[in-house]
């Protein structure tokens, strides 16, 4: 699984300004590989650059300097095998919901008929069935966020990049669609394995979903250290309360800690 | 679905929440609705028929009674007169608007998608848009002469501000995460134009479009009584110069109401074509 690297961020630093004064470093030099069906979360307060970095990967922003290889090749803008998921779900609120999901496959030039096999699969794997006709906007958060994650696998892309995607529900939504996203993301990886990019903020929430966790700290935005998930998939709610959960996360929140500490001295 | 709805959702057309009835549910209370929309125009009636009929308060020339008015609406609909005319004045709308979304869209997309363009058309249109359509009117009449052609040219200029105005706020209101994941999601440069910025723009061009409408017909209205020779305009003016105030009165009549027609319409046009906008008026 480890074989080879899937995604790979060479000296990527970005810095918004121009003039040496003024200019502030929001991500200084990362370095970091991710391998192929790996999911990796990278994790920070707000301001470390993580959104950053994933909008760099998806190609929706460039780079100061380094680069981003995908499959060793460098990446030119965005492109249908980096799916994109939104904190703010991004749906196209005049599509319906099967509209949003077959917006993929037809921007790819697919036949109707074969555009519609895919919606129906992907409507049947997020649950959305009976409301392939609904608009965005007479959905609940939970519903919207399982469209745009539908929309975004309707692709089959290989990598999915995903910016704080459950950041905007109430809790219990959102611990509800951690246990959803990974059943989803086990479906669709059935023949071949998804790498997943994840940004959050939520340390139980990178622990639970991920194999290995990034954590990136700001000013200017550098990773701090890596952690890797030892827990087996799939990964059952139940382990959110086991002791070794709770170490890791306590783990975790110590190094976010001192390093805020050493920030504001 | 145990999910929790959010209500996050702002009404974006805060007028447009009262006017425009929603939903099935909502229709069940509109037939009562209609008897607030008559109780002025039945009143006000009543007093003109008071003052005139009754009273005798003004010649006849001056302001006939609704009954005469009536008849007069029998007659001209009778002789045809009236048909022709809203005929010529609706053919010469619908042809000013189509010209004028024909290029002020273009143009708005062009506008808002492209600052150097903005920048370049920017001061001449706004020094063009503040002269009023009848300001040009003695310029049509010496390039077109009077008739149709003059009367479209000056309605066309009515439109085209309040279409382009719309267009280019439409394309401001673009969503940067819409493009965003357009492209991600394998969309090439021209089917994010056709698939995004075009339905994101259309609520508001549709809006110019109602604007333009209202705005085209007063003004096109205004150019009849002066550079044509047939049309609602030209009739009050024609019946003004015999001294048939109630023709007068059936014309304007007839104005306002196809006024009003049209407005419906569009509105009608607008929720069957744009579902998507209800949203903005869940409560």
């Amino acid at each position: 699984m480890t074989g080879h690297h899937k995604i790979a961020v060479l000296g990527v630093a970005k810095r918004f300004g121009e003039t040496a004064g003024t200019s502030v470093n929001a991500l200084s030099m990362i370095d970091l590989s991710i391998a192929d069906g790996e999911f990796v979360s990278i994790l920070g307060p707000s301001g470390c650059g993580k959104s950053s970095l994933l909008n760099i990967i998806a190609g929706f922003e460039e780079s100061s300097t380094g680069r981003i290889e995908v499959d060793g090749k460098p990446i030119s803008g965005p492109a249908p095998n980096r799916g994109v998921v939104f904190q703010e779900y991004a749906l196209f609120p005049w599509l319906t919901v099967a509209g949003n999901i077959g917006f993929g496959p037809q921007s790819r030039g697919m036949r109707a008929s074969k555009v519609n096999r895919i919606v129906s699969r992907y409507v049947e794997l997020v649950s959305l069935t009976g409301f392939e006709q609904k608009y965005p906007h007479e959905l609940s958060g939970g519903m919207r966020q399982r469209c745009a994650l539908a929309r975004c696998m309707a692709n089959d892309p290989d990598i999915m990049l995903m910016d704080e995607p459950l950041a905007a529900l109430d809790a219990l939504t959102r611990v509800a669609l951690q246990d959803e996203l990974l059943r989803i993301w086990g479906e669709a990886s059935r023949v071949r394995k998804k790498t997943v990019v994840y940004v959050t903020h939520s340390i139980d929430e990178a622990i639970f979903l991920s194999d290995r966790i990034v954590v990136m700290t700001p000013r200017p935005g550098r990773i701090q250290g890596e952690f890797v998930v030892p827990f087996p998939r799939p990964r059952l709610p139940e382990i959110r309360i086991h002791q070794d959960f709770h170490g890791l996360s306590d783990k975790i929140w110590l190094m976010l800690q001192a390093e805020a500490g050493r920030k504001s001295c | 679905m145990p999910w929790p709805t959010e209500s996050a959702e702002k009404p974006l057309l805060g007028p447009e929440l009262s006017v425009a009835g929603t939903t099935r549910s909502g229709r069940s209370g509109r037939s009562g609705r209609w008897i607030y929309y008559l109780v002025l125009p039945v009143v006000l009636l009543v007093i003109w028929w008071f003052c005139t009929d009754v009273l005798a308060l003004f010649p006849s020339a001056l302001l006939p009674s609704p009954i005469r008015v009536a008849k007069a609406f029998g007659h001209v609909i009778a002789d045809g007169e009236l048909m022709l005319n809203i005929e010529d004045s609706l053919l010469r709308i619908f042809y000013a608007d189509l010209a004028a979304l024909i290029i002020a869209v273009p143009i708005g997309l062009a506008m808002g998608l492209y600052q150097s363009i903005e920048r370049l058309l920017d001061g001449l249109l706004s020094l063009f848009r503040p002269i009023p359509p009848l300001a040009w009117v003695p310029l049509a009449i010496l390039w077109f002469g009077i008739g149709t052609l003059s009367i479209v040219f000056i309605t066309f200029l009515s439109a085209f501000f309040s279409i382009l105005v719309s267009t280019v706020a439409g394309v401001r209101s673009l969503d940067k995460l819409h493009i965003r994941a357009a492209l991600s999601l394998g969309a090439s440069r021209r089917r994010v134009l056709t698939h995004v910025v075009l339905p994101t723009t259309l609520p508001s061009i549709f809006t110019g479009l109602r604007i333009a409408i209202g705005v085209s017909w007063m003004s096109i209205v205004g150019a009849e009584l002066i550079a044509a020779s047939s049309g609602l305009g030209y009739m009050i003016n024609y019946y003004q110069q015999v001294l048939r105030t109630d023709v007068v009165i059936v014309g304007m009549i007839t104005i306002g109401v196809i006024g009003l027609g049209m407005d419906l319409l569009s509105r009608w046009v607008e929720r069957r074509l744009l579902p998507w906008r209800q949203g903005a008026r869940l409560p």
